[in-house]
This record gives C-alpha cells, structure tokens and sequence, in this order.
C-alpha cells in the first residue's frame, strides 16, 4: 500500500497534477468520450451501446461501467483498452445506478420497470430486484454504505433501502420529479433535487438513519424564468462545504452552503446541464451539457467555469478515474 | 377481527414511517360518452375501443405503485354509454358511491353531469375544449384536464408571431364547433397581433372524401377554393369537424404553411414527444395497451394523476379535500411537458404547456419564450383572470 502512495506523490510532483482520465456518456451518440483531465484533451471516443447514461467506475479504476439504456444491459469495459468484457444483468431500461463502497453490488435504477435490481458484479448474478416508486431514477449511497437512496420521478419520493436486507425502511416525500440524491461526507445529509419542483430537498439523517425533510432549497436567478430553473445532478464537495446543482435548461450550476443552505453561486455553463462529476482532488467539477454536446470545467475553489470542450451527442453521465 | 385489523395497520405503519398516512381507498371512474362519428380522414386517426380508458388504466398503475408505499389503494371504474344514457350511467356510479369521476364527453353532455352530479362529486373534463366551460358556463365541480379552444389556439398564434407571421388566412368550416374555433383563432391574432387578412368558410357537404379517387377532385378543387386571397404569411384551419383541414396542406393556391387543424397541429400530447422524460410514459403506455397514445388517453391519464398526487399530499380522498388542494398554491404536477401543470383557481383549468405537432415531432412548444406574465407563463394561454366570466370558483 505504501510504496502506491509514495509512486503516486512522485508523479504529483513531476507534473504538477495527477493526470486523470474523464469518460462521458453520448446519450443520442450511443458513445463514450475520454478525455484527458490535465490537458483536457478528448483522448478518444468508442462505441457504448444504446443510449449510454449512467456512468461509473470500480473503486481500482479498472473497470467502467455503462448503463446501455437501450439495450437492457450494463455493459463493462476495461478503463484503458476501452474493450467491452462482458455485461451484468440490469433488468430493463437501466438508467442510473451506485456501485457499493468495496465495488459490489451496483444498484441499479430501471426506469420502465419500477424497480432497483442489486447486482454482484463479480458473480454477475442479480442479488434482489426491489420494487420501488414509478420511473426511479437517482440512486445515491450513504457514505457509512448502509443505506442506498432511489428517488421515483413520478412517485415523488426518495426511498431509503437497507442494503443489509435490501428492503425499504424509510420513504420521504419530495417535489416533483426527484432526479438525484447526494449525501453529504459525513452522511449526515441527504440532497434530493427536485426537477419540476425546481427544489433540493435537504433531508437530515439521525444516527439511527431514521431521515427527516428539514429545508427545500429554491432558486432564483435574474433574467430567467423561474420554471426553466430546473435542478438535476448535483455534488457535494468533502469538506462539506459546498452542494453544487446542476440546474439543466437554465444553463448554470448553482453552488449551496452544505450548512446555511443558502445559494451563494450561479456559474454559466454549456446548455442542459445534466450531471456532475468531481476529479479526485475535487478541485475541479464537470458537467455534462446535453444541447450544446460539451462539458464544462469548473474551477471548484473560484466557482468559475474555466473551460468547455465538445464531446459526443447530448452528453449525459461523467466519471473521473480515481488516482 | 380487530386484532387481525390491528396487525395489518402495524405493519402498514412499518412500512411507511415517513408518510404518518393511515390507509385510503381511493375510487374513481371515467365515464365516457360515445357518439355517432363518421370514420376520420386519415386511417392513423382511427378511434380505438380504448380510447381514453386507457389512460385509466395506465394511472392506476402508477398511483398503485406510489399507495404502496403510503397505504393508499386505488380503483377506477370505466364506463362507455350514447349520450341518452349517460345520466343513468352517472346515477349507477353516484349510487356505487364514486364521487370523482373522469368525464370525456361533448360540452353539453359534461356540464349536464356536472350539474346532475351536484356539489359533493368532483368532475374533470378530459376531453371538451369549448372555451365557454372555462368561461360563463363553467361549474364549481369541474375541473379542466384537457386544454380549452382559446389555450389551443393562442399556443398557435404565438409560435405564428414568434415566427413573424402577422398576417393570417383564416379557413372554418361550417358546424358550430368549426365556427366557435375560428373564433379562438380570431380572438387569439387580436390578443397576440396577428391580422386575419381574409376568412373563407369550406362548407360541410358531406361527400366521399376517402374514394378511390378523392384526392383527384380534391387537387382540383382546393387550389380553386383558396385562389385570391389577400397576401398572406400562413393559413389557419379551423376544422373541428375533420372535414377539410387536413387536405389543405399542398392544395393552397398559394404555397403557405398551414397551421391549426393540419399543418402543424396544438395538442395536449402525442405519441412522439419524447422530451422532458415523456419516453418512459410512452413505453409504460405501449407495453401497457399495444398502441400510441392519443390525446385524450392522455389526458384522462392526467386527470387521475391529479388525483393521486392530490392524495398522495394530504392523505384524503373526499372530493372537497382534493378539490381544495388541487386548487391551492401546493398543488403542483410533473406532466412529460417540462414545466408543472397548476390549476388556474378561478375557473379550474389546467395550466399546462402545449405541443405544437407536425405529425411526426415536436416543431416546438408553446408558451413562446418572451411572451410574459406577471403570475405563469402558461397563463399567457388561454382565459385570463380578468378575461374570464367565471364566478363559481369564488
């Protein structure tokens, strides 16, 4: 274990920054962009199935995986080949999903079905398939990893299953159409944003992880209708500092205090802001920006948009190679 | 007994922690009025048996998913009847104890059972568009789904204006429903500074639109129908009756977009949209049925969401409780449109945005961007507060 650190503090020092790979999912290119996150060059694009969207990597880095919406499959490639290795069982219409702390299960939210399907990835085999509200959606995990939240579009509520058991114990009621759920680090917090709501639910978790709906974050900003603020993906930085939301057809990303819930920022960034993404460092945040087929860099420190650089067709999910 | 009772509220309380709601049942029924039609001009707009009971169907399911978790089951009853038994129809179901009930039937048959229903039942229009039930005629017990004549129209005339299209051909056709829409269109180009430059009526003959060789005399007539008019940037078909509208495009003397009955077309929703999330509602809608979804399956699918969430909210199922609260400022719904659909408190319709159709995709949607209002932009569509005649809501 050491001698990695001690490689990786070298490499650090020689370049000034770790070097880390960026995978986009092409929702409509039915691609995945790779970028390079210190010259944020476009590396390469490969073929991802249908309608790619949900994106994530094993905590090694070795593995990427893909939600193939349409193609009723997670499909799993290797992070630097770029070769597809096989794929899990993701039920129907996979949209997005968590992977557990250690790498396995991935939860995995299918849209068409009402369900979230816990898979072994390593087995490949499905564990449970767990009925939940219509069109689930966001999926987050607690950092502590006893609890992963679903939130159901239609329903209207985030679902907080056990996954020692992988039954629902709690369900809070949201806005309309909850899209994605966040924990703070210390797993005392949970962010639901609300898109039609135009909201973040911020629900506090006690001890027991018995939650409870405490504040809704609005948003407002000069010039544009309220109805077009309309929060998406959302990060909350691990200083638990700072809530960033990706506020879709309004074009920004909102920055929250994680503590006085006040909306201290909006950054202008590509048009559609989907979903986020930090680098390990957390110095800088992506976003994907589905009409205008770009990411945007934000420095995450300035809470200034540094950068935009084009990908595929209406970009959906990022993912940061961890160090 | 009690205890059996008592257990299963146990372990409905396990289940829910978070809601605090006790258990509900919650009954509804569509009631659907059927009438003599003559069959469409287009084959894909053929009426399936279904017709709207699906998006019953749909609602349940959707509604059931979200009780689950709350306790709340949900059952709706669907009746089809002529116009001559619609009121035994509504009687039967009075008498099985329903009291929210789904209605697509013609304005007149709507407003005769909202007024047989009385106070204690809660109604909601998924199908009439006439403008006069949103406006003077309009009753306390009913509720708006589907979007009124004027909405319709004056999501048109935006996208016109927007296009810088001023200046408008208006044809109608000669029924009382032709004649009432051309009205909209006349009262949505005063309201968004459109000109009607000339007006032509197509008179309902009858006829034998769908012949071997129709299209051969409708080539050579229509040109010779619309020849003269004055300089013109669009047309507008003002055909509730499916009589003409739809031959216009390609036929004009003089080549103009046609927009309104044909052309491009302001609905509630159609089979394509796919944006804001509408694709999920199109596959459990196809899964669910076999075919595409129409407006009006649509719409009743809409009208018990309301309900649901309406539920959902306060745990009750009295129809004053969900009125009151569908009505209120908390009230608000995710709709596949992009923006939430509300209630407009003084005459009970719908806010919602519209699709502008071409047939094939979204051309766009309406309201327009820069067409402004101090409450909602969806309120730039449709009667006004100030413009309505409605007072039973107050």
């Amino acid at each position: 274990m050491k001698p990695l650190i001690l490689a990786a503090g070298l490499a650090l020092a020689a370049t000034g920054a770790q070097a880390n790979k960026v995978y986009v999912s092409n929702e409509k290119g039915n691609t995945v962009t790779v970028l390079d996150s210190t010259t944020w060059q476009v590396l390469t694009e490969f073929p991802a199935g249908n309608r790619p969207r949900g994106i994530t990597m094993s905590p090694d880095g070795s593995l990427l995986y893909v939600c193939a919406s349409d193609d009723d499959t997670v499909r799993v490639f290797d992070a630097e080949t770029y070769q597809e290795l096989y794929t899990l069982p993701s039920g129907p219409d996979p949209e997005l999903f968590v992977l557990d702390h250690s790498g396995s299960p991935l939860y995995i939210a299918n849209e068409d079905d009402n369900l979230v399907t816990v898979v072994d990835t390593e087995a490949h085999t499905v564990l449970a398939e767990i009925p939940v509200g219509v069109e689930p959606e966001g999926m987050g995990i607690s950092p502590d990893g006893k609890f992963v939240v679903n939130t159901s579009e239609t329903t209207n509520m985030a679902h907080f299953i056990s996954t020692e058991d992988y039954e629902i114990k709690h369900n809070i009621l949201v806005d309309q159409r909850p899209r994605y759920a966040e924990f703070s680090a210390d797993g005392k917090k949970l962010f639901v944003t609300s898109e039609i709501g135009g909201t973040v639910s911020v629900i506090d978790i006690a001890p027991d992880g018995t939650p409870t709906l405490s504040y809704k974050v609005s948003f407002e900003v000069p010039g544009v209708l309220p109805e077009w603020l309309q929060p998406v993906g959302a990060k909350a930085t691990s200083d638990g500092k700072w809530l960033f939301v990706a506020l879709g057809p309004a074009n920004r990303v909102a920055v929250i205090d994680q503590q006085s819930h006040e909306v201290v920022d909006y950054i202008m960034v590509g048009q559609r802001v989907w979903q986020l993404a930090f680098t390990p460092d957390e110095k800088y945040l992506l976003t994907t920006n589905g009409n205008s087929n770009d990411i945007t860099v934000i420095d995450v420190a300035a809470h200034k948009a540094i950068k935009s650089i084009p990908v595929g067709q209406q970009p959906w999910g990022v993912v940061v190679a961890p160090d | 007994m009690i205890r059996a009772l008592c257990l299963l509220v146990a372990g409905a309380l396990l289940i829910l922690s978070a809601g605090g709601a006790a258990a509900v049942e919650v009954r509804a029924a569509v009631l659907r009025v059927d009438y003599p039609r003559l069959a469409p001009i287009s084959r894909y707009d053929l009426v399936p048996e279904d017709m709207g009971l699906a998006g019953a169907t749909l609602a349940d399911e959707d509604n059931a998913t979200t009780g689950r978790f709350l306790g709340h089951t949900y059952t709706t009853t669907a009746v089809t009847t002529d116009a001559e038994g619609a009121e035994a129809a509504l009687d039967a179901l009075l008498a099985d104890g329903i009291r929210l009930i789904v209605v697509l039937a013609e304005a007149g048959d709507v407003l005769r059972l909202a007024d047989r229903a009385g106070p204690d039942v809660l109604l909601f229009n998924a199908g009439a568009r006439d403008t006069g039930l949103r406006d003077a005629e309009c009753r306390a017990n009913l509720l708006h789904i589907a979007p009124s004549e004027a909405m319709l129209a004056d999501a048109v005339a935006q996208f016109a204006i927007w296009k810088k299209w001023p200046r408008w051909a208006l044809i109608h056709g000669s029924n009382p429903a032709d004649l009432a829409r051309a009205e909209a269109y006349r009262k949505a180009a005063a309201k968004f500074g459109a000109k009607i430059v000339e007006e032509r009526e197509f008179e309902d003959t009858g006829g034998s639109r769908r012949t071997d060789t129709g299209h051969v005399l409708v080539q050579r007539q229509l040109p010779v129908f619309t020849q003269d008019m004055k300089d013109h940037d669009l047309v507008i078909a003002a055909d509730a009756s499916d009589v003409f509208a739809p031959y216009l495009p390609f036929h004009l003397w003089d080549p103009r977009p046609v927009m309104g009955a044909a052309g491009l077309r302001p609905v509630s929703f159609h089979a394509a949209t796919e944006a804001w999330g509408a694709t999920q509602f199109q596959r459990r809608f196809e899964a669910l049925t076999g075919r595409y979804v129409r407006e009006e399956d649509y719409q009743v699918w809409l009208a018990l969401r309301v309900i649901g969430e309406a539920v959902t909210r306060t745990g009750a199922a009295d129809p004053a409780t969900l009125r009151a609260y569908a009505l209120g400022d908390d009230f608000e719904l995710a709709a596949f449109k992009g923006l939430a659909v509300t209630f407009r408190p003084w005459n009970g319709q719908l806010r919602q945005p519209i699709l502008l159709f071409d047939g094939r995709i979204n051309v766009s949607v309406s309201p327009q961007d820069g067409f402004l209002h101090q409450r909602s932009p969806l309120d730039t569509l449709g009667l006004d507060e100030p413009e309505s005649a409605c007072r039973a809501f107050q």
